[in-house]
């Protein structure tokens, strides 16, 4: 389940956050702590996994003690689902 | 006339037992400071102080983050007669190689005698402050409130009105920091208008999650109703960011009547919270949410209205204000239990003959009023030469007032050249019709993205040290973005590769050197060819050219 998760979110990522559709995020690139994602962003993110995923995922719940990756996030994503 | 100390003495030794803060930090549960416990908490502060050897007048730097240990040493200081000025936290994203520099640079400008933080952070703030003014670094830790008031020597009663109270500094990027010095006199003078502009009465509520470094948090959301005796629910701009629903929960629970936003804020809860964060919640008893700090927007307000209106909010509790850290806050106030005016303008005559002609049809712009000056404030509109002009005739506008700062913390230079003939130039522009203010711009290229003020020049120059990148040959700028109702930073960067992996690889150097570097995060960093960049005939970066060059490239990209 994992490995179709992360193009999903890197596709959000790029296209809504970076408004850079064609960039490319790799699974363990640093995304919070390089300031790629500012924490404006992180409420958008975490309602995009909800609806995406159909998943809980409440407020403050992103963060920089719960993942920095896409690996990471996917996997926090599985756990939820699981 | 009375100073802080005495106001706060009279106030929370009278009412022990009265409600100064309910403070609502992360998951937590609110934490009630009553009257007591807040004197204690500062006298705790006071007496650290006075044994550290900081006499009255000295300046005192708070670097701590949003909580009670912030609240106490800051009335510690002022009732010891000290000079608190809040420093923003460290983040998580921001280098600590540039905090330390952008501190020391602090340090030597300001001169303080102290600088208040935790133990975690000794080392750092000790590494910046060596070989400084800097005479005492004190603990939080080590500090707990005084057993007793009473008996404990409140120095801060002993000064004058016309001695500073607080420094408040600006909140750019740039390393070389202004402090705005305030008195005793110009605080209360502001605080004294202020309530009757906003209708202050026993009963009101104030609810704000701003940060204390800034002036619509620190005087707004913390030293208006701690000296007038209003309770005030106080959450953290960090948990706010995360859980935007926190305000509206705290309003509904607490009955809060009072809150203070910049523009992007309105669209942020807007569109940021959840359904199911918002069931029961009433917000009935909001009388007043006041947009300040940066340009505001007809469209934030509708969206904002629309989005609560079903939860209780009334439409004429939007209001809106005008302020700087230089008048202390407020310069006017509208929208007070009567809706924001609305003056609807022909665009044309707007952009090219700098004029506010009223219209209804053709292309109009719909300009939110900013109210009117507030009582003991004088606002006019200057031209290039400084001359007054007429109503509805955009130009700079400047004001004078009894709460004006004391001056630019010893740099004497900044506050000569800041004023005309006894009138505080702002470098805003804007014009006056019927009596209202409103505000359109800057005069200079200042981005102000939510609220928070950003120096083109210095991200420039930050992305300047980027390898492939050449000098002088980058732009940043602002673009408004209508959906989060604020400005874009846009940086546009010159490159001789034209490989669009290698291209990449520096849009993503320089965001990080940015982010790390600033705390400004770049919402598009654009590559470009070499010669892009338009310079001026003196060889300096013309912002605005460069901004239109980018839209237009954009624009025809899209069609």
């Amino acid at each position: 389940m994992t490995t179709d998760l992360i193009p999903s979110l890197a596709k959000y990522i790029a296209a809504e956050i970076l408004s850079q559709p064609n960039r490319k995020i790799g699974e363990n690139e640093p995304l919070i702590s390089s300031g790629l994602i500012d924490s404006f962003h992180l409420v958008d993110l975490s309602m995009f996994v909800e609806q995406t995923f159909s998943v809980r995922i409440d407020d403050s719940e992103l963060n920089t003690s719960t993942f920095d990756t896409l690996a990471q996030l996917a996997e926090l994503i599985r756990q939820r689902q699981a | 006339m009375p100073t802080l100390a005495h106001l706060l003495q009279q106030a929370y030794l009278e009412a022990p037992d009265h409600t100064v803060i309910e403070l609502i930090t992360g998951k937590r549960s609110a934490q009630t400071i009553t009257g007591r416990d807040f004197m204690r908490g500062a006298a705790g502060y006071v007496e650290a102080y006075r044994t550290a050897g900081i006499e009255p007048g000295d300046v005192v730097v708070l670097i701590l983050q949003h909580g009670a240990p912030l609240i106490y040493a800051f009335f510690g200081a002022i009732l010891r007669g000290a000079i608190p000025s809040i420093m923003p936290f460290l983040t998580e994203k921001l280098s600590p190689e540039k905090y330390r520099r952008d501190l020391a640079a602090l340090l030597t400008v300001t001169k303080p005698a102290a600088i208040v933080t935790y133990r975690e952070f000794e080392p750092e703030v000790r590494a910046a402050a060596e070989n400084s003014s800097v005479r005492a670094i004190l603990i939080d830790e080590a500090i707990g409130p005084a057993a007793e008031v009473d008996g404990i020597t409140l120095a801060g009663l002993a000064l004058s009105p016309e001695d500073i109270t607080l420094l408040q500094h600006s909140s750019g990027t740039t390393g070389l920091q202004k402090g705005v010095a305030l008195s005793h006199q110009a605080v209360l003078n502001q605080l004294e208008s202020y309530s009757e502009a906003i209708r202050l009465k026993p009963g009101d509520v104030i609810v704000s999650w701003l940060p204390l470094y800034h002036d619509m948090g620190l005087i707004a959301g913390f030293i208006l109703p701690i000296l007038r005796r209003i309770p005030l629910v106080l959450l953290s701009p960090f948990d706010w960011v995360r859980a935007p629903h926190m305000l509206l929960q705290a309003v509904a629970r607490y009955h809060g009547t009072l809150t203070w936003l910049p523009n992007f804020a309105y669209n942020f809860c807007a569109q940021k919270i959840r359904q199911r964060d918002l069931e029961g919640v009433d917000l009935s008893s909001w009388r007043a949410v006041i947009n300040c700090s940066e340009p505001m927007r007809y469209e934030s307000h509708q969206m904002f209205l629309q989005r609560f209106a079903p939860y209780g909010l009334r439409a004429d509790a939007l209001a809106a204000c005008y302020a700087m850290a230089e008048n202390v806050f407020a310069v006017t106030q509208g929208g007070i239990d009567e809706p924001v005016r609305v003056d609807e303008i022909d665009s044309l005559a707007f952009f090219k003959e700098r004029r506010a002609v009223p219209a209804t049809s053709g292309e109009t712009i719909k300009m939110l009023s900013a109210g009117r000056p507030i009582r003991n404030v004088r606002v006019r509109v200057l031209d290039e030469q400084r001359s007054e002009l007429p109503d509805r005739r955009i130009g700079e506008i400047a004001l004078n007032s009894d709460c004006m700062l004391t001056g630019y913390f010893h740099r004497d230079d900044l506050t000569a050249q800041a004023f005309h003939e006894g009138w505080y130039l702002t470098g805003d522009l804007g014009y006056v019709a019927e009596g209202e203010v409103y505000v359109v711009g800057r005069k200079k290229d200042l981005i102000i993205v939510g609220g928070k003020n950003v120096y083109p020049g210095d991200l420039e120059y930050l992305a300047s040290e980027v390898e492939g990148v050449s000098p002088g040959r980058v732009v940043a700028f602002g673009v408004f973005n209508e959906h989060v109702g604020t400005e874009d930073v846009v940086m546009v960067a010159e490159a001789d590769t034209a490989d669009s992996a290698e291209r990449q690889r520096l849009a993503d150097a320089i965001r990080e050197r940015i982010t790390r570097s600033s705390d400004v995060t770049l919402r598009k960093v654009h590559i470009v060819g070499p010669r892009w960049v338009l310079k001026t005939s003196s060889g300096k970066t013309a912002r605005a050219a460069n901004r239109e060059k980018y839209l237009a490239e954009i624009a025809e990209r899209q069609d």
